[in-house]
């Protein structure tokens, strides 16, 4: 070993040390910056991070006409079963039979938050919501339809 | 003004006068005891708590908030299940060695309490040989660390101590010789006289770079002395569970974890002592009004003071680095601490000999 990457190395290791202790100081000084939520104690004014997945909702609007065309690729790219889509088929003006969503089976305690779902569909019809208080007394409550009782497409979305 | 000499004379008196002299000096080291395990404790709960909140803070959390005021009790509560917990000793154990460690643990940690100065003419006994003193009786610990882990029969527990003992007995060394760099500027072993050379001035500001050079390297071997991180290699919970301590459980689990907060204190203390000048005021020079001033602080609250931001320097060493190897461990003190500190010893002597500190 030669001496002067020896002073080197006592050098740098002493200025590293330094940076450290600079970013843990840093932290020290202002505790303003301390991220922890204290949940039950501030459940109104909560705020959680963008990027936290809770559950897998549909969306609908004020006419309860959500953009689901059942088309079964969430389904499909569900890495563990999670959604069933239930289809039917419906009579356009035209007479023609066209593909439609019946009903949205989504299994919450199948569920990883993966949001692979989300990914897949092609018309932006589901989303992942930030609701994280999923605890039930019984298991089937878990197993929930998503689409709203007599919601229908949305005109326009193929 | 408050100072604990006044308190310490007063009770002196009055026992000479009401007992005599001889059942006084009994009275006088029963109370002592007592004091000792009073300080012990309360340290204990203090320094946990700080430590808790600390580290809290260095990472962004909160840390204990619910026991209490702002947490204070979460140490108390703490104690109280440790006492109410039973205490195990395995089927495989040595028993009567297994049991007796964490005695011998805390009866190092109470001996080197005897020559620290706590305040101005505060001490328990003033030694001559005081500094040597502390080395030599901090060195027993590594024996009672080597004990658990013997005893306990259990293969993490052996590996714990066995690396425990390989990182004293190298880390005493450079400790050692850093008090030795101090010892050659005071020119005395015994505290009351290392403070009292630093009346006009703190060695650290008096003693030029090797005072600063000896002061990092003792509070890097210190720091490996009291197992704490980046050196707690004896515990290394990663790796080993709990190192030495693994089958320990109740209040024989909570001694060793007291034993390693009270050693934190005294090697703080020492640090103080030979640094910092121990209760000494902060002088400077022969600024005689400033010095005045500064006379007025009581010199308990200087030691706690110092003892305590050294602490917290400590502290913030263990949040901060991650954890040595056991190579690099051993590296960065035979091939680092050891020659720097040879050389920065004999710098010092130098210094001394040419008289170029204040």
């Amino acid at each position: 070993m030669n001496i002067k990457k020896y002073i080197q190395d006592v050098f740098g290791a002493i200025q590293s040390l330094l940076k450290g202790m600079r970013v843990t100081g840093y932290y020290f000084l202002h505790p303003k910056e301390i991220i922890t939520e204290q949940y039950p104690d501030n459940r109104d004014s909560l705020k959680l991070a963008d990027r936290f997945k809770g559950e897998v909702v549909m969306l609908h609007d004020e006419n309860n006409e959500h953009a689901c065309t059942g088309c079964t690729a969430c389904e499909l790219a569900c890495p563990n079963g999670t959604i069933k889509i239930i289809t039917q088929f419906d009579i356009t003006p035209e007479g023609k039979k066209k593909k439609a969503l019946n009903t949205f089976v989504y299994h919450l305690e199948l569920c990883t938050m993966c949001n692979l779902c989300v990914e897949a569909c092609p018309t932006g019809a589901i989303v992942m919501a930030q609701n994280f208080e999923h605890s039930v007394y019984d298991r089937k409550q878990l197993t929930k339809t998503l689409n709203k009782p007599g919601s229908k497409l949305r005109a326009g979305i193929e | 003004m408050f100072s604990l000499e006044s308190i310490k004379n007063t009770v002196q008196n009055w026992l000479q006068l009401h007992v005599g002299a001889s059942m006084a000096l009994v009275i006088e080291s029963i109370l002592l005891g007592i004091l000792v395990i009073i300080l012990f404790a309360v340290l204990g709960l203090v320094l946990v708590f700080m430590e808790r909140k600390v580290s809290a803070v260095m990472q962004i959390r909160i840390g204990p908030n619910r026991v209490g005021p702002r947490g204070w009790l979460q140490t108390s509560a703490d104690t109280l299940k440790l006492m109410l917990k039973e205490g195990l000793t395995p089927d495989g154990a040595d028993k009567f060695l297994f049991n007796l460690a964490p005695f011998i643990i805390m009866i190092a940690a109470m001996l080197i309490m005897i020559p620290i100065a706590f305040a101005k003419n505060f001490q328990i006994w003033d030694i001559n040989i005081g500094v040597l003193y502390i080395s030599s009786v901090a060195s027993v610990s590594v024996i009672a660390i080597l004990m658990a882990g013997w005893s306990s029969n259990n293969k993490f527990s052996l590996l714990g101590a066995m690396r425990s003992g390989a990182q004293i007995i190298s880390y005493e060394l450079s400790a050692g010789i850093s008090v030795i760099t101090m010892v050659i500027l005071t020119q005395s072993l015994s505290v009351n006289e290392i403070i009292a050379s630093q009346e006009n001035g703190w060695w650290i500001f008096k003693g030029h770079i090797p005072a600063i050079i000896a002061f990092i390297i003792f509070m890097i071997a210190v720091t490996a002395e009291t197992n704490r991180a980046p050196f707690d290699l004896a515990e290394a919970e990663s790796e080993l569970t709990a190192g030495f301590h693994t089958e320990y459980s109740g209040m024989k689990f909570a001694l060793f974890f007291l034993a390693e907060y009270i050693n934190i204190f005294i090697v703080c203390a020492v640090a103080s002592i030979l640094f910092f000048g121990g209760w000494m005021p902060f002088h400077i020079g022969n600024w005689q009004t400033f010095n005045h001033i500064m006379d007025y602080i009581p010199s308990s609250i200087w030691f706690f003071g110092k003892t305590f931001l050294l602490i917290g320097l400590i502290m913030w060493f263990r949040w901060t680095f991650p954890r040595l190897r056991i190579d690099q461990l051993l590296n960065l003190e035979w091939k680092y601490l050891l020659p720097i500190s040879l050389a920065n010893m004999l710098l010092m002597t130098v210094i001394a000999i040419l008289k170029w500190y204040l």
